[in-house]
C-alpha cells in the first residue's frame, strides 16, 4: 500500500476524489427522498475513502526528510512560470489529513438535514477538495483559486442552510474574506512580476527589498488575518459561526480558520523574513489582544455556539502569539495547537448541534441539567471543554504550553499576558458547564432529551480519543513537522540572528 | 482579394437574405436566422484563410491580433442571434431584417477591426453604427424599445461627430489618414504632436462612447434596458469587442508614439469606469440595468489593462475580452430565458427561490456572476489577473488599487444576484428554455467553470495576437 501511494499521484487524488464525489451527485439523482439517502451515502463513502487516502499519505510520508514530499507537476500556464505544483512537508501534511478527518464527521453530523441534501452534499465535499488542495498548493497561483474558491460553497452553505440571519451572516463572511484576500491578489501579481514565476518554492528564495517586504506582510496580513480571525479583523466571525449549520461552523472553525495561520507559516515568515521581524511586535500584540479582549467577548455571551464561537476565535490568537514568538518550541506549538484546536473546537460545535438536534435551545438560560439526563453527552463534553482551556493530558495543554514556552524565551510579559489566556478560558468554559450541564434550575429539565445515539458516538469517539491520545503522547504529531520547523526558524532566523538585539528592544517596547 | 473575403463573405450573404426575406410569401425568420448562423461561422474559418498584409491601397490589415478579433466579433453575433431566436417569436418581433441586420453590423464590426486608415475606421463605424441603432428600436411597438433606439441613435450620432472631428484634426496635422503616415508624422519630437493631441482626445472620446467608458457611459443602462434582451447579448459582446481591439490598435499603432499624451487618458477613463461600474450598480433591481453598469464596470478593467501601452497590454486586453464575451453571452441567455407566459420579466427579485427550482439553470447564472465578480477558479479570475499583471508591469499601481477597491464593491451586486437565486423564497415559475438558450447558457458555463483546465491555448493565441499586433507596428 505504502509503496502504491510512493508513486501514484496521491495528492490530485486527494483534490478529485472529493471533486468526483461532488460531480456524481450532482448529475444524479432528483429531489425525492430515497435519492436524498443514497446522496447522503455516497457523500460519506468519498469522504471516508478520502480519509483512508489521507492516512495513506501519513504512514507514507517520511519525516526524516526535509523537503516536499510527494511533489507533482504539471504545466499550467506554460509562459507564466505558473505550473500546477503540489508537495507537502510536515507543517501541511497534518492539515490534509485533518480536513479529510473532519470531512466525513460533518456529514455524518449533517445526517438529518432535510433540505435540498444534493446541493449540500456536494458543496461539502467541493469544499474538503479545495481545502485539501490549498494546503498541497506549492504555486502561489493554485494556491490563491483554493484559497479564495472556499468562499463560494461556504457562502452557500451558510446562506442556504444556515439560521435566521443566515443572509446578513453570508453576505458579510463572503465580502469580507474578499476584501481581505483582493491586497493579497496584488501581493500575487506584483510577486508574479518580481520573480516572474509563480512557484512557491522559488519564491522563498528570492530576495525582495526591505520596502517591499512591509507592503506584502501588510497585504497577506489581510489574507491570512481575516481567514485566521486576527483582531480586529474578526468581526465577520461570530455571526458566521453563529449562523452557519453546525457542520458549517465546524468546517469554518476547525479547517478554513487553520487556512489563515497556515498562510503566515507558508508565506509571510519564508518569504518575507525582514518585514515578519519588523512586524512581529505589532503581531504579538494581536494576538494577545484577541486572547484577552475576546475571552472576555466569550464571557459575556449568552449563546452557547456563539460562546464557543469566541473561545474559538481567542485560542487563534494564542495561535498567532506561537507563531510570531519565530522560536521553534513557538512555532511547534503553534502548530501543534492548531491540529489540537481543530479537534476540540469541531468537537464542541457538534456537541451543540447533538443538542440542536434534540430541539434544544442555543441559549444558555434555556439550558440545565444536562448532566443527569445526558450522562454520556455530560462526559464527552467536559472532555472537550477541558481540552479547550488546556488541562494536562489534553491536547490542548501541549500546544499552549509549548507556545509559552516560546513565548517566554522572547519576553517574560509576552507570555504572563498570553498565559492569562488560559486561565480566562477556564472562567467561560466553566460558566459553560454549569450552565449546560449541572444547573437543575432550568425550565428545559423537565423535558427528558435522549442521550447520544450511535451516529453521535461515531462524531464524538474519535474526537475525544484523538484529543486525549495527543496529549499524552504529543510526539506523534511533532514528529512529522520537528524538521519542516526547524527548517522554517532557521531560515527566518537568518535575518533574525542579524538583528537579534534590536528584536528584543522592540519587544520589550511593545509588551512593557 | 483573399483578405477582404470574410467581409464580402458575410455582405453578400445579407444581401442574399435580405432578397430571400422581401421575395417570400411567408415569414421565414426562422431559416434566415439559422442561415445567418451559419454565414457567420462559415466567415470565421474564412477568417482563417485570409493572409497577412495590407490591402486595398492600405485601407484594410489582416494579421494575427485582428484576426483574434473577428473571431471575438463572430462569436458574439452566433451567440446574440442564436438567443435571438426564440427570443424574437415569443415577444411578437420575430421578423427576417433581425439577422440581416446582425450580418451588417457584423460587416462594420470586421472593417473596423481591420482598419488601415482613418477613413475605413469611420466608415466601418458608420456601419456598425446604424446597424445597432435600427436593432435597438427593433421592437416598434414597445415605447420602451423605441426610446433606446433614438437614445442610442442621438449619443451615438454624436460620439460619430466628435470621431470626425477628432479625424480631421488628426489629418490636418499629419498629412495623411493612413496609419503608417500618422505613425511616421508622430514618431520622434514632433511639434506637429502638440496639436495633434487635441485631435487623438476627439478620437478617443468618440470611441469611449461605444465601449461605454466612464463619463461618456450614459446611454448604456438605458439601452441595456430598453432594447430587446436578445439584441442586448449582442450590444454586450460583439460592439464591444470590436471598438476596443480597434482602440487597442490605434492607440498602439498610429499613435504609439505619443503613449505620454494618451495613458493619463486612458488611465482617467479607466478608473471613472470602474468606480461607476462598481457604484451604479448596487441599487439596481433591473438586471438588465445591472448588467449595463457591469459592462461600464468591466470595460474599464479592460482599459485599465490597455492603459500599461505594452505587449502585456494587448494580451490582458484580448483574455480579458475573450472571457467577458464568454460570460456576457451566458449571463444574457439566462436574462432571455427569464419570462412568464410569454412575458419577459426582467427584476431580479423575479429570480427568487430559482434554486430550489431549477438548480441547473441558477448554478449556472451563479458562474457567471462570480466570473464577472472575478472570484476563482472561474474565468473571470484569470481576466482579472492578466490585466492587473499588465498594469504591476507599467508602474501603474494606482489604478490597481482602485481596481481592486472596485472589484469588491461590484462583487456585492453581483453576489446579490445569487443572494436572490439560493437563499430567497419564491417561484420562479419561468417558461420552458428552448435548445438555444440552453446551448448558450450552458456552454458559457462550462467554458467560464473549466477554463482553469485548460487556460494555456487562450492566453497563448493571445500572446501570439498581441505580438502580431506589436510587431507590424498596428
Amino acid at each position: 500500500m505504502i509503496t502504491l501511494i510512493a508513486v501514484a499521484p496521491i495528492l490530485s487524488l486527494l483534490i478529485w476524489l472529493p471533486v468526483i464525489g461532488a460531480l456524481i451527485i450532482f448529475a444524479t439523482g432528483d429531489a425525492s427522498e430515497a435519492s436524498a439517502r443514497s446522496v447522503r451515502w455516497v457523500a460519506l463513502w468519498t469522504s471516508l475513502v478520502e480519509l483512508v487516502l489521507a492516512l495513506g499519505l501519513l504512514a507514507a510520508f517520511d519525516p526524516q526528510r526535509t523537503g516536499f514530499q510527494f511533489v507533482e507537476r504539471l504545466a499550467w500556464l506554460p509562459q507564466a512560470g505558473v505550473s500546477y505544483h503540489l508537495g507537502v512537508d510536515g507543517i501541511s501534511l497534518l492539515f490534509v489529513v485533518m480536513s479529510a478527518l473532519l470531512t466525513p464527521i460533518a456529514i455524518v453530523a449533517s445526517w438529518r438535514e432535510p433540505r435540498r441534501v444534493r446541493a449540500y452534499m456536494a458543496a461539502f465535499l467541493l469544499l474538503e477538495a479545495l481545502t485539501i488542495g490549498m494546503f498541497e498548493s506549492l504555486d502561489f497561483m493554485l494556491f490563491y483559486v483554493f484559497f479564495e474558491g472556499v468562499l463560494l460553497p461556504m457562502y452557500l452553505i451558510i446562506g442556504v442552510w444556515g439560521g435566521e440571519q443566515r443572509v446578513r451572516a453570508a453576505i458579510r463572511f463572503f465580502l469580507f474574506t474578499l476584501a481581505g484576500s483582493l491586497p493579497m491578489l496584488l501581493a500575487l501579481v506584483w510577486m508574479w512580476h518580481h520573480a516572474g514565476t509563480t512557484d512557491m518554492v522559488t519564491l522563498m528564495h528570492t530576495p525582495i527589498s526591505a520596502s517591499a517586504q512591509n507592503w506584502l506582510f501588510i497585504a497577506f496580513l489581510f489574507a491570512f488575518g481575516v481567514k485566521a480571525a486576527v483582531w480586529p479583523l474578526h468581526s465577520w466571525l461570530p455571526d458566521a459561526y453563529g449562523e452557519a449549520p453546525v457542520a458549517g461552523t465546524v468546517m469554518l472553525a476547525a479547517v478554513l480558520s487553520k487556512m489563515g495561520s497556515y498562510g503566515f507559516l507558508r508565506f509571510s515568515l519564508p518569504m518575507l523574513p525582514q518585514a515578519t521581524l519588523y512586524f512581529a511586535p505589532l503581531m504579538l500584540a494581536l494576538g494577545v489582544i484577541a486572547i484577552i479582549y475576546l475571552s472576555f467577548a466569550a464571557f459575556a455571551q449568552t449563546d452557547m455556539k456563539r460562546m464557543i464561537a469566541y473561545s474559538s476565535a481567542a485560542h487563534m490568537g494564542m495561535i498567532v502569539v506561537g507563531i510570531f514568538t519565530l522560536t521553534v518550541e513557538g512555532i511547534e506549538g503553534a502548530l501543534f495547537q492548531m491540529i489540537s484546536h481543530g479537534l476540540v473546537i469541531a468537537a464542541l460545535f457538534l456537541c451543540v448541534g447533538v443538542l440542536l438536534a434534540r430541539g434544544q435551545s442555543r441559549l444558555l438560560e434555556h439550558l440545565g441539567g444536562l448532566a443527569v439526563r445526558m450522562p454520556v453527552f455530560a462526559t464527552f463534553l467536559m472532555i472537550f471543554v477541558l481540552a479547550n482551556v488546556g488541562l494536562p493530558g489534553t491536547s490542548g495543554f501541549v500546544g499552549e504550553v509549548l507556545i509559552l514556552a516560546g513565548a517566554i524565551k522572547v519576553n517574560f510579559w509576552l507570555a504572563l499576558l498570553a498565559g492569562s489566556g488560559m486561565i480566562l478560558s477556564v472562567m467561560f468554559m466553566l460558566v459553560l458547564v454549569r450552565r449546560v450541564l449541572f444547573d437543575q434550575s432550568r425550565s428545559s429539565v423537565a423535558l427528558a432529551p435522549p442521550d447520544v445515539g450511535a451516529g453521535e458516538w461515531l462524531m464524538l469517539a474519535p474526537l475525544a480519543m484523538l484529543v486525549l491520545v495527543l496529549g499524552i503522547h504529543p510526539d506523534a504529531l511533532t514528529v512529522p513537522f520537528d524538521r519542516a520547523v526547524h527548517g522554517l526558524v532557521q531560515q527566518t532566523g537568518g535575518v533574525l540572528a542579524m538583528k537579534a538585539d534590536l528584536h528584543h528592544r522592540m519587544l520589550a517596547m511593545v509588551s512593557r | 482579394m483573399m483578405s477582404v473575403l470574410p467581409v464580402l463573405f458575410i455582405g453578400l450573404g445579407g444581401l442574399v437574405m435580405l432578397l430571400a426575406g422581401v421575395l417570400a410569401r411567408r415569414d421565414h425568420s426562422f431559416a434566415i436566422t439559422a442561415a445567418a448562423i451559419i454565414v457567420l461561422a462559415l466567415a470565421g474559418r474564412l477568417v482563417f484563410v485570409a493572409p497577412d498584409g495590407v490591402v486595398l491601397h492600405g485601407l484594410l490589415v489582416t494579421n494575427g491580433f485582428t484576426r483574434f478579433a473577428d473571431i471575438l466579433v463572430l462569436l458574439g453575433a452566433i451567440g446574440g442571434l442564436a438567443l435571438s431566436i426564440a427570443y424574437n417569436k415569443r415577444t411578437g418581433i420575430g421578423r427576417f431584417e433581425y439577422p440581416v441586420l446582425v450580418l451588417f453590423a457584423v460587416v462594420g464590426m470586421i472593417v473596423l477591426v481591420g482598419a488601415n486608415n482613418l477613413l475605413s475606421l469611420y466608415v466601418g463605424f458608420e456601419i456598425q453604427s446604424l446597424a445597432l441603432y435600427v436593432l435597438a428600436a427593433f421592437a416598434r411597438h414597445s415605447l420602451r424599445s423605441s426610446e433606446a433606439g433614438l437614445k442610442y441613435f442621438v449619443l451615438g450620432a454624436l460620439s460619430s461627430g466628435l470621431l470626425l472631428y477628432g479625424i480631421s484634426l488628426v489629418y490636418g496635422f499629419a498629412g495623411t489618414t493612413g496609419f503608417a503616415g500618422i505613425a511616421r508624422a508622430f514618431s520622434g519630437d514632433n511639434t506637429a504632436m502638440i496639436g495633434s493631441t487635441f485631435g487623438l482626445v476627439f478620437v478617443l472620446v468618440g470611441l469611449a462612447f461605444k465601449i461605454s467608458a466612464a463619463p461618456f457611459h450614459m446611454w448604456t443602462p438605458d439601452v441595456y434596458e430598453g432594447a430587446p434582451s436578445a439584441v442586448t447579448a449582442f450590444f454586450a459582446t460583439a460592439p464591444k469587442v470590436a471598438v476596443m481591439a480597434l482602440l487597442a490598435r490605434v492607440l498602439l499603432g498610429p499613435f504609439g508614439g505619443m503613449l505620454v499624451n494618451w495613458q493619463m487618458l486612458v488611465e482617467i477613463l479607466a478608473a471613472a469606469s470602474m468606480i461607476v461600474g462598481a457604484i451604479g450598480g448596487m441599487r439596481q433591481n433591473n438586471i438588465k440595468r445591472l448588467m449595463g453598469y457591469s459592462a461600464i464596470g468591466q470595460m474599464g478593467y479592460v482599459l485599465m489593462g490597455l492603459a500599461a501601452g505594452n505587449q502585456a497590454a494587448v494580451r490582458g486586453v484580448l483574455i480579458y475580452l475573450t472571457i467577458y464575451v464568454v460570460m456576457s453571452l451566458g449571463v444574457f441567455g439566462c436574462i432571455v430565458a427569464m419570462s412568464r407566459k410569454g412575458r419577459p420579466v426582467e427584476q431580479i427579485g423575479d429570480l427568487a427561490g430559482m434554486a430550489a427550482e431549477d438548480p441547473r439553470y441558477a448554478l449556472a447564472l451563479a458562474v457567471f456572476m462570480w466570473g464577472l465578480a472575478g472570484i476563482p477558479p472561474l474565468a473571470g479570475f484569470f481576466s482579472k489577473l492578466y490585466v492587473f499583471l499588465a498594469a504591476v508591469r507599467a508602474g501603474l499601481d494606482g489604478l490597481a488599487v482602485i481596481g481592486i477597491v472596485t472589484s469588491l464593491m461590484a462583487a456585492a451586486y453581483y453576489l446579490r444576484v445569487i443572494k436572490v437565486m439560493y437563499f430567497d423564497r419564491g417561484e420562479p415559475g419561468f417558461d420552458q428554455r428552448t435548445v438555444g438558450m440552453n446551448a448558450v447558457i450552458y456552454a458559457s458555463a462550462v467554458a467560464t467553470a473549466l477554463f482553469i483546465l485548460m487556460p494555456a491555448p487562450i492566453t497563448e493565441a493571445s500572446t501570439y495576437a498581441a505580438h502580431a499586433l506589436m510587431s507590424a507596428g498596428f
